[in-house]
């Protein structure tokens, strides 16, 4: 049988939201707070769901270490702790919460031993975005 | 279609262990799971279910009758149990989260009356919940 699993994680990072073909003024209108020049952080929580048949053997539908350790290596260590802006993911991107949630939908894709589903990503307690490669979500 | 979502808590204990495995390889796939003694954790359940809401009384389901079938199909049997040792589902399969989910639906499917079921979600800590649709 089908199950669904979703798996919760956090990490911390700076960013800041300004396009380089835009005015300043324009910048400011467009981003807002979020425009100012010396960045600033949030606390993201990341959830990732995962697909697949229940294993009869284990009753699982894949080893959740496994998938803990990949999300740590594609996702965690990648940027936790660190400022968006400066990586190379968004050297040509605005690192904003849509722009990070579909670059973790990429980065997670790969997991070989389930269907990666879902990616939803927490900015603050008050926004959150969800990516499911182009599919519509399941309710 | 209106979908509607019930919430329930309910305590119970576990542990992960398949007799066809050597020991080892039992300590390898389930980790700290694997203690024979079990350990507990506070599940969270969503029961959502969906329909067409009832012009004359406004409601997808009633909701008494729903807490009824939660409390004598679900929690009663779950609720301060070990889940290997007194729940017939699991003294085959192993009580992990998905086959939680599992277990509650077709426990729950059958007793629906006028509402369909159209998810269990059960969250075994905040950090991780299974969904399941009756997807075979």
């Amino acid at each position: 049988m089908k199950a669904h699993l979703t798996r919760r994680y956090q990490f911390s990072a700076s960013h800041r939201l300004h396009n380089p073909e835009l005015s300043d003024a324009e910048n400011r209108a467009t981003y807002g707070k979020c425009n100012n020049p010396y960045g600033h952080g949030h606390n993201y929580a990341l959830e990732v769901t995962i697909a697949g048949q229940v294993d009869a053997r284990t009753g699982m539908i894949c080893d959740l270490m496994e998938l803990d350790s990949f999300v740590q290596r594609q996702v965690l260590d990648r940027f936790d702790q660190e400022h968006l802006n400066a990586l190379p993911q968004f050297a040509e991107e605005v690192p904003t919460t849509e722009n990070l949630c579909a670059e973790v939908f990429r980065l997670l894709e790969p997991f070989s031993s389930a269907q990666l589903e879902k990616v939803r990503l927490e900015e603050t307690m008050l926004n959150s975005f969800e990516y499911a490669g182009g599919a519509e979500l399941k309710i | 279609m209106v979908y509607l979502t019930r919430k329930a808590e309910f305590s119970a204990s576990h542990f992960y262990h398949n007799p066809e495995f050597s020991a080892e390889e039992n300590r390898r796939l389930f980790g700290k799971c694997n203690n024979p003694n079990g350990h507990g954790h506070n599940y969270t359940l969503e029961v959502t279910v969906k329909g067409e809401v009832n012009p004359q009384s406004g409601f997808v389901v009633d909701l008494k009758q729903l807490k009824e079938v939660l409390e004598c199909e679900v929690l009663s049997v779950l609720d301060h149990r070990s889940l290997n040792k007194e729940v017939p589902e699991f003294s085959k399969a192993i009580p992990t989260t998905e086959n939680l989910a599992i277990t509650i639906w077709q426990r729950l499917e059958p007793k629906m009356k006028i509402a369909r079921l159209h998810r269990v979600r059960v969250y075994e800590t905040a950090d991780l919940f299974v969904d399941f649709y009756g997807e075979p």
